[in-house]
């Protein structure tokens, strides 16, 4: 090969074309800026995991469940441990004196010097060192703003009356939601006690945490007895886990942030394949002289090759420098789900992925129609063809490459092959779909093209199947790119309805438990006192299941052929008892017997779910341990329960007759009609009932929404990236395809057509290939959306139009609006001046 | 012999037939003749053209091209020959639209690997063809005949032993025609090449050596004008 010609003419061919090729190098750097902001931003999120993992648990291990430790573990921990600090937590209604208000808080009873790393800030600063060891609490700074508290006033938790000595200004460990509208209130864990809302039915747990000798090692200790552990309920937390466990829950983030830069990236590479297809169309006479000349077919398409992966790989650095400055405003965009500060700073490793995959993919998504250069003749230079040159068998190996690469690429973010070929496979449908669309429209059009419809109207379609025809492309890049944003839409709307339907109609939005059952007039007639219905009241007995089919649950955890699950196995059972099964229950097996009989055999009913957790079936034998007392039963039916109502469910559900006399209290459902109703309700069960909680649904569908809507604005944040690229690749597209279509508009104008049949006809093409587009590509993401709601979410699945409306008349208009804009050009100037051009 | 074509064949698969675009074509062209090659429209002149400059394949024959039987080449084998022994003149030009005039001449050259010398050789070949000045205009800064004139200098720049040009003058007016005939016959005769016109012109066909004539992809005639030609 003549390197030095190659060079020399690629250098030389590329000059008066450099910026035709420079708009669609432009959707390259989003891609990988898009790429590489991402990967940056989860280096340095990792980078910050690792660092921070140890002060966000506070402590070196922590070891905690529903109930409090047993001895052994007491003990196991003394060996290994130079300090502790055990905490009790439990979530429960606070009153507020000073703003006559009450709130559902989580409560933390703490006795020892927690936190050993990072620090509990407080205002002021000396409260986070007293409060332990007096009548104190601290309270959340979120809620102290809320309610308008100072620093002195007071907050009744239970029986007891703590003065605030202090605003927590952090926290430790709470990457949940539920620190939204359950706020965090510390007080010391000797005082626990006398606010007595430790009590049968109240939801506490129990924790220690653990400062250990430094030359242990933790993960190995925790290892060897992390069985014994489970068998007591108790969870084991070590730094390293709470790295791992922090990791995974930012990885799914990553990950869907990933694959929408690879999606924007794909997007980009169609732009770059159309592109170069285009780009070869305008170079083949030019390859055929050079052919004719004497050039080989492999010189000719070096020529090319140099050219575009030069400007390839310059977009793709500009692209990388991109990201990289992008990734500053990511953790602005997710601050709200980080629980801590991410420090940006320039990832090396997220740059050379970038550049790697950036370079890789340009290339061989030019490659596909750079190819064909090979097989031009240099007969063209004699016969003036429009043909385009044969396609070459090599496109196929290049297919093959593209599918590893992103396979390839997949992998790397879920380390799963599997899972990686699945999603490549469902990207390849998603565009064959788009590919056969677009090859049966061209076909429709011929076959029933409107011979009788007006000159306007017959050229326009025309253009959707004659040569140099653009059908093809804009409908798999305007309908994948419309597919993902109306996908986007879509979901982010179910999930807003399914939510917001929980409100509304005669669902409950409140519920009240921790009543004693002898409140249970008391907190009926309360109800009843502000027109609210008692949908719901119910007697709730905690209890332990013992034993089952002839082994105590010690031997069924020891038994290693056991088929029952460890969640069911474990679970502390809250029964009910009730004549008959809730009325949107259904009975699935068995019969229910509503009233106990007196006779030995008592007959329960569990959930559907409980019943194949434990492997059990009707008539099998099961004992429980309701707080002392033995009871064995016997089920007597199978039901499914309704998860969709918002009240409570019971996966065992007792007859009347055998429980009442056992430890219980009471869970009242019922519906507030509006805020202030239910903020006077609330003031006024905690008045009377101290030991009551009332849950505000509402508030938790506030919350809800909040988070939703932050992830929405994530989602849209990188939509907006395949957004952007997508219009990029439009209007390159259709910028290109401007001149194909010179020599058709000349011609007509020197026929006679003026300037607005042009236009006319223009618009008919550009509107036919943007209904066509986006009725592809909306129809995909409902298609997608649907299987997503039904198989991955399990939501109802309720379109919402108006959007997919609004989406569908914006890409129509944008694909009319650029096609024109592009036109304007060729049908501004005269036609001597453009057929000299030509 | 610089030129043979034994028994020459092209066909074309048609809809519901083959099409017979050539039909058993022989002749030999001897060097430094100045063949032309006439017929009405569609009678195979242009195929015929393209088969003997090695732009195409015959269905079946063999062409001799310069001391190689071209039929049998490889495309690569083929460009080899062209770049090194043919050189070419299209009706429409057929100058690339991205490189200078200059440029444009220097090509073949350069495609040879002799980029040392191609400058000055270009520029001779311009100034030959009165475009010293124009040398670095892109095709569109230029009219038709300084188009024309620069393919005539890139035609003759790789010191070609044939030389092949469809219809020179078919997209000039008369004048401009007259210009780019004249040079053509003056710098053939100063390189002593043999070149073979196919065209329309029958004016133009009757100052070369000897005309053949197609009709329906076959030699009607072949007849010897001038006694330099040697059948």
């Amino acid at each position: 090969m003549n390197w030095s010609l190659i060079v020399k003419t690629a250098i030389r061919d590329s000059r008066k074309d450099r910026s035709k090729l420079l708009l669609f190098m432009s959707s390259i750097i989003l891609g990988v800026a898009a790429l590489v902001a991402i990967n940056s931003f989860n280096d340095n999120l990792v980078r910050d995991i690792e660092n921070q993992s140890k002060s966000l648990l506070g402590a070196d291990m922590t070891v905690g469940g529903n109930r409090p430790l047993n001895d052994d573990i007491v003990s196991s921990l003394d060996s290994l441990s130079t300090e502790r600090t055990s905490e009790v937590e439990l979530f429960s209604m606070s009153y507020l004196p000073s703003a006559n208000e009450s709130q559902f808080v989580r409560l933390k009873g703490l006795t020892g010097n927690f936190p050993y790393y990072g620090k509990l800030i407080t205002e002021p600063t000396d409260a986070a060192n007293t409060y332990k060891s007096s009548l104190a609490a601290l309270v959340d700074d979120g809620m102290m703003l809320q309610y308008n508290l100072e620093v002195g006033d007071s907050i009744k938790l239970g029986e007891t009356t703590f003065p605030i000595t202090g605003r927590i200004m952090n926290a430790f460990g709470s990457v949940d939601a539920g620190a939204s509208f359950a706020p965090s209130v510390y007080i010391g864990g000797k005082n626990v006690e006398a606010t007595k809302l430790i009590q049968p039915g109240s939801i506490v747990n129990y924790k220690e945490y653990v400062k250990v000798d430094t030359d242990i090692d933790l993960d190995a200790w925790e290892d060897d007895r992390r069985k014994d552990f489970r068998n007591q309920g108790q969870r084991v937390t070590t730094v390293e886990d709470q790295r791992e466990n922090l990791q995974e829950a930012f990885s799914n983030l990553n990950n869907f942030l990933n694959i929408v830069a690879l999606i924007s990236l794909l997007l980009a590479c169609i732009g770059v394949a159309s592109s170069v297809l285009i780009y070869v169309k305008t170079k083949v006479q030019s390859i055929a002289i050079l052919r004719c000349l004497g050039m080989k077919g492999e010189e000719a398409f070096m020529v090319y090759f140099l050219q575009i992966i030069s400007l390839g790989t310059l977009s793709v650095i500009v692209g990388v420098a991109i990201g990289s400055i992008i990734q500053v405003i990511l953790p602005l965009v997710l601050q709200g789900f980080l629980p801590y500060e991410v420090n940006m700073s320039i990832s090396p490793i997220a740059m050379i992925k970038g550049f790697v995959m950036g370079v890789l993919m340009t290339s061989l998504f030019a490659l596909g129609p750079l190819l064909s250069i090979r097989r031009v003749t240099p007969l063209r230079t004699l016969r003036v063809s429009d043909e385009v040159p044969e396609r070459d068998p090599l496109q196929w190996l290049i297919y093959g490459l593209i599918f590893i690469t992103i396979t390839g690429f997949l992998y790397t973010l879920t380390a799963s092959v599997l899972d990686a070929t699945i999603f490549s496979m469902g990207i390849l449908v998603a565009f064959l779909i788009l590919y056969g669309v677009a090859r049966s429209v061209t076909w429709a059009v011929r076959k029933f093209f409107p011979s009788g419809a007006s000159f306007v109207v017959r050229q326009g379609l025309s253009n959707l199947y004659r040569p140099n025809n653009q059908t093809l492309t804009l409908i798999v890049s305007i309908g994948l790119g419309t597919g993902i944003l109306t996908l986007l839409f879509i979901l982010q709307g179910l999930i807003l309805n399914n939510v917001e339907g929980m409100g509304v109609g005669n669902q409950p939005n409140m519920i009240v438990f921790g009543i004693e059952a002898d409140q249970k007039q008391e907190i009926e007639e309360i109800t009843k006192s502000f027109d609210m219905p008692v949908i719901q009241n119910v007697p709730v007995v905690t209890m332990e299941l013992a034993e089952w089919k002839g082994k105590t649950k010690k031997e069924w955890l020891s038994d290693t052929t056991r088929t029952s699950r460890r969640w069911a196995i474990n679970r502390e059972a809250r029964v009910s008892y009730q004549d008959t099964i809730p009325p949107d229950d259904i009975l699935i097996e068995g019969t229910y017997t509503g009233v106990h009989d007196g006779g030995d055999s008592i007959f329960i009913s569990l959930d559907e779910r409980y019943s194949e957790g434990l492997n059990v079936g009707l008539g099998d034998e099961l004992v429980w341990n309701v707080q002392g007392a033995m009871i064995t039963t016997y089920v007597g039916s199978i039901r499914k329960i309704n998860f969709r109502k918002m009240e409570s469910r019971f996966f065992i559900l007792f007859p009347t007759g055998v429980l009442e006399d056992a430890p219980q209290f009471m869970i009242l459902v019922t519906k507030s009609p509006e805020k202030q109703i239910t903020a006077d309700f609330r003031n006024a069960v905690v008045k009377s009932m101290p030991n009551a909680s009332v849950i505000d649904l509402g508030s938790i569908l506030v919350t809800l929404n909040d988070i939703i809507t932050k992830v929405s604005y994530v989602i849209k944040f990188m939509a907006g990236f395949s957004i952007l690229i997508g219009l990029i690749v439009l209007i390159s597209s259709l910028f290109l395809s401007k001149f194909q279509r010179i020599r058709e508009s000349v011609l007509l104008r020197t026929l006679g057509a003026v300037e607005n049949k042009i236009y006319k006809i223009n618009a008919v093409e550009y509107a036919s290939l943007g209904i066509l587009s986006a009725l592809t590509g909306i129809s995909l993401a409902v298609f997608g959306s649907f299987m997503l709601a039904k198989f991955v979410f399990e939501l109802d699945f309720n379109l919402s139009w108006w959007p997919i409306i609004g989406i569908f008349v914006f890409i129509v208009a944008l694909t009319v609006l650029i096609g024109l804009w592009n036109s304007r050009d060729v049908v501004k100037r005269s036609p001597l001046e453009i057929l000299r051009n030509v | 012999m610089i030129l043979e074509a034994k028994s020459i064949f092209k066909k074309y698969k048609g809809v519901n037939k083959e099409l017979t675009v050539l039909d058993d074509i022989n002749f030999s062209v001897g060097k430094g003749e100045i063949l032309a090659i006439v017929g009405p429209s569609g009678s195979g002149k242009t195929t015929l053209l393209g088969l003997c400059a090695g732009l195409d394949n015959p269905s079946s024959g063999s062409i001799g091209l310069a001391g190689s039987v071209i039929s049998n080449m490889t495309e690569n084998e083929k460009a080899e020959v062209r770049n090194r022994k043919v050189g070419f003149i299209f009706q429409n030009f057929q100058l690339l639209p991205t490189l200078t005039a200059l440029e444009n001449v220097m090509i073949p050259l350069e495609l040879q690997g002799r980029a040392k010398g191609a400058k000055d050789k270009a520029e001779q070949l311009l100034e030959r063809v009165g475009l010293g000045g124009r040398s670095h205009h892109y095709p569109s800064q230029l009219s038709g005949g300084e188009q024309q004139r620069v393919s005539l200098a890139r035609a003759f720049s790789n010191d070609p032993e044939i030389l092949f040009a469809d219809e020179p003058t078919g997209n000039l007016d008369e004048e401009t025609g007259a210009i780019v005939e004249k040079l053509l016959f003056d710098l053939n005769k100063e390189k002593q090449t043999t070149l073979i016109i196919v065209t329309h012109d029958l004016e133009l066909a009757n100052k070369t050596d000897r005309i053949i004539k197609l009709k329906g992809g076959k030699i009607v005639s072949d007849q010897i004008i001038k006694a330099t030609a040697q059948i």
